[in-house]
Order: C-alpha cells, then structure tokens, then sequence
C-alpha cells in the first residue's frame, strides 16, 4: 500500500481571534500550530494502515518554510517522508488542489489519497474532492469508519440516521473526519527518527485565486452579560424558568 | 438573473439556502431522488442550472454536492456563506470564528448557506425532482443504524451536559452524566477530554465533533476555545460553570456560576431531587 496524506498547518487558536493589522491574517505571533485535527486522524489511519499490510506513507502540504515542523510531527506519528510545496501565502482552493495534483503527478501511483474533510482554519470542503476529479478518482468524504482490503475500501460516512457505508475500488481519494480513531502520541524515539526522515522541499508560485480573500473580519462579540447564580437553588430556579427541569 | 437552489425535503437548512437564494434572484428549487451519489447529484444539478447561479444548503451534504459541481465546472465555491452582494460574499472560517470577505472571479456564483445564518424561508415552493442516472457513480452501498443503547443523542437533546478539562478525569463525568439523567439530556464534552480519551469521539462538541442546538447547554469547566464554541453557539441557553471568572466561556454565556463544578453540578442534582419531592 502507498498511501498519501494531505495536511496543512494551521494556527491552536484558543478562545480569541485577533488579526493582523493589514487584516489578512491571524497573528500568530504568541500561537502554536499544528495540523487540522480531521487530518490527523488520516496520517493515523494511513500509518495503522500500512503498520498492518506494509508499505509507505507520504505526507504532501503546501505552506510557509515553517511547515516542515507538522510534516515532521506527521512523520513522528510514523509517516515515513514528505512532500513540501514551499509557499507563504495563502492559495485558494482552486489553486491548492491544481498543486496538489501536479505533486501527485510527479510520485505515482498512491493506493490511497487522503485529506481532512475540511481544514480548520479555510473550511473550504472542496479540495479532496477537486483533487480526486483530477485524478479521475472515486472520492468518498467525511469518513468516520476506512477498512482496506483487497483493492477496494469500505467507507463509513456519518449521518443523522446513523452510518452511510460505501464501497469504491483502489486508488480512490478519501477525506476523514476527526473520530476515526484515536491517534497515538508520538514517543521521543519516534520523534528523533522523524528528524532524520527527508522532506523533499519544491517552491511553487501561487497563481491568481478564483475566489479571493479581500479581509478577514473578527464576527461581533455576542456582547452577552451573563447572569451570576450563586448557588444550586438558584440553578434549578433557572432550569424550572426556561422548562427543562 | 435566476438561481437553482439544491434543497433536501423536510431540511431546516435548506430552508434556510432558500432564504438566501430568494435574495440573489428569481427561484428554482430542485431536489435529487434516488441513492445518495455526490458526483451524479452534482451532474443533474449542473444540467438543472443551464447558466445559472447554484446555491445549496451549509449540510454535509450541501457542501459536498456544490464541491463536486464546482469540481465539474472548473468554477470557484463559496462554502458557508453568510452574506451575498453582486460577486462579493462573506464566508465562515474557523467554523464560524472568523469571517472572510472574498471576490468570486467568475460569471456565476457556487455557495452554499452558512448554518443558521439564514431565517428558514416560509415560501412554499415545488422543487422539481431531478432522477440522476448513477452510472457507475459512487453511491451509498448500506446503511447502519446507530448504537445508542436507548440514549437520546446529543444532537436531539434539549439539554446538554458538557465538561471539559476541569472535570478532571473519566471518572469525574459521573456527576455529569448524572445531572444529564435528571434533565432528560445528553452528555457532551470538549476536544480536551476525548484527546485525553476520557470519553468517546461522539460526545464531542466542537468545530470539528457535533453540532448542537439544545434548548439549554451547561459547560462544566469548559474553558471556551473557538473550537468548542462553533460547536455549541446555536445553543438557544448556555450555563457556564468555571472556577476561573475569567474563563472565555463566561462571555458566551446567559448564566455563570463562578466555582468548582464538583461541587456545583452534584448539589444541582440533589436540590433538583429535593424540588421534585
């Protein structure tokens, strides 16, 4: 199995979103950042994946110089190298995907192309989908539940009603919702070892974007004054008010 | 100018989309029978629009059928928009945390509706049915009911009861889970408490768990990250319960209880216990 993961570095945002005086941006001057939390559960998956048949796993992102410390944090949780397409500005979906697929291209052929369902930060929920058209791949999103076995995948979809199952022959394209499993913590041995892994690193030049951000805007505070209750007594007068209790 | 708008029968968000698309034009609602297969729908929906901008539902499903019609059509997608003004939109990001205003450079508008940005339109509307042909398209193979050993599920629920961090440990939502009980409610938590694997993936709340809309949300030692809160906000109610008065998650909130919930939420039980008699 040779499967390829797509992640993106993304800011740990907290409670309080705060921008960048040209509005562009989140300041992330005080922030940590990691990946999309769906898409950690896909390096997982691929991992657990090929720990069970074999093979390998690539994980691919386009992003800034400093990107290659989550490729090296996928790698810890035992992907095996990576793929940096080397930009600092933000693309839009159309774009992104148009990269992706030329890196795709150039490492052929993968079992197993998977995303996040959608990015933390964009929530685009199209770049999986974009990329699997151009590959002429079958794509299933959303995933909760990914069995592989002989050349096909069985894909369970979360819904209101329960599990929508589908079952697609490989290579197919997969997004993945955070749930999928529970992904390890890389240990200290695994992080070392990530270290020496190779990121084959390719500046890439964002072309002009289809649907192009202007500003961002910090919505307006629900300028909510809450109520204080001081004791239990004054919690179920609330709940008896508002009919729940 | 004219617009198709995607909707699913007896779906609140596509109401809403209708909203949205009575505001950019003259009306045509289309519905898709048959299987679910995101790629076929996509291409009846296509053919359904001829010219014509497509505005679909912020569903799963909504964003995933525009993201295969945009995929088809080489176009740019505006998911989860809350505002449409000639080619400018304004989008969620972050799930709801954050705004974008954007410029879609082409000569039709893709987007889907943001989820309760939009009033539920009352126009009765007869959507024309479009019966795809699947030919070979991936489509849903089989359906499993849930597991929910009789619970109500923490989308239904009118209550949740919702801890994080400051619960502490696995054992610590029994208290939760017994104030849930009394309410008639359902246990819910943050991203924290299942990465800790205190409880299962499915009792998330949060950008990237469920989406909740109960009459009343009482976050227990919740600290009020933007992840959580995109899960929770269409909570019609929310009780904070935090031993930090400086907690995020009190700006957010219609009621505070500044103090440990270990204390708090049990002797809630107890005096509920107490009111019933």
């Amino acid at each position: 199995m040779r499967i390829l993961c797509l992640v993106k570095r993304v800011p740990i945002t907290g409670g309080k979103m705060v921008l960048t005086a040209d509005e562009q941006a989140i300041e992330t001057k005080h922030l940590g950042f990691t990946i999309s939390p769906h898409e950690e559960c896909g390096v997982e998956e691929a991992v657990r994946i090929v720990e069970a048949q074999g093979g390998e796993v690539v994980v691919l992102t386009l992003g800034p110089p400093e990107a290659e410390e989550q490729l090296r944090e996928c790698m810890a949780l035992g992907a095996d190298r990576a793929i940096h397409l080397v930009s600092g500005e933000e693309w839009d979906a159309q774009a992104t995907a148009s990269a992706l697929v030329e890196a795709v291209r150039s490492e052929e052929p993968f079992d197993l192309i998977v995303f996040g369902n959608e990015s933390a930060d964009a929530g685009n929920y199209q770049v999986g989908i974009r990329v699997a058209y151009a590959l002429g791949l079958p794509v299933v999103t959303g995933l909760k539940g990914l069995t592989v076995a002989d050349g096909r995948a069985r894909c369970e979809q979360e819904v209101a009603t329960g599990r929508d199952v589908y079952d697609v022959a490989l290579p197919a394209v997969v997004t993945v919702k955070e749930g999928l499993n529970l992904p390890r913590y890389p240990s200290v041995p695994a992080k070392l070892r990530a270290n020496r892994k190779p990121v084959d690193a390719r500046p890439v030049e964002r072309p002009a974007s289809k649907l192009e951000k202007l500003r961002l805007v910090v919505p307006e505070g629900v300028g909510k004054q809450a109520e204080v209750l001081a004791d239990a007594a004054a919690v179920v007068g609330v709940l008896q008010q508002l009919g729940v209790a | 100018m004219s617009v198709v708008v995607l909707v699913e029968p007896r779906d609140e968000l596509s109401l809403q989309a209708l909203t949205l698309a009575e505001s950019l034009g003259e009306v045509r609602a289309v519905q898709v029978d048959g299987p679910y297969a995101p790629s076929a729908w996509a291409a009846a929906l296509v053919e359904a629009a001829g010219g014509d901008d497509i505005v679909g539902p912020g569903s799963d499903r909504g964003n995933e059928v525009l993201a295969h019609v945009a995929a088809q059509l080489a176009l740019p997608f505006a998911a989860n928009v809350t505002e449409v003004r000639g080619d400018e939109v304004t989008r969620q990001r972050w799930g709801g945390s954050l705004l974008e205003e954007a410029r879609i450079h082409a000569d039709r508008r893709l987007v889907t509706a943001a989820p309760f940005a939009f009033a539920a339109s009352n126009t009765v509307v007869q959507a024309q049915v479009l019966s795809p042909a699947l030919d070979g398209a991936v489509t849903v193979a089989e359906h499993v009911a849930p597991d929910t050993g009789g619970k109500i599920s923490l989308a239904d629920a009118k209550v949740v009861v919702s801890g994080g961090r400051g619960v502490g440990s696995a054992d610590g939502f029994a208290a939760l889970e017994e104030l849930a009980a009394l309410l008639d409610g359902a246990v819910g938590c943050s991203r924290v408490v299942t990465s800790a694997g205190w409880r299962p993936h499915t009792d998330q709340v949060g950008q990237t768990g469920t989406k909740v809309s109960p009459d009343l949300y009482i976050a227990c030692g919740i600290s009020g990250a933007t992840q959580h809160i995109a899960g929770c906000k269409g909570a019609k109610k929310l009780l904070a319960i935090n031993d930090d008065p400086e907690a995020t998650i009190f700006a957010h909130a219609d009621y505070a209880v500044i103090g440990n919930l270990h204390e708090i939420v049990p002797a809630i039980s107890a005096e509920l216990r107490k009111a019933r008699g």
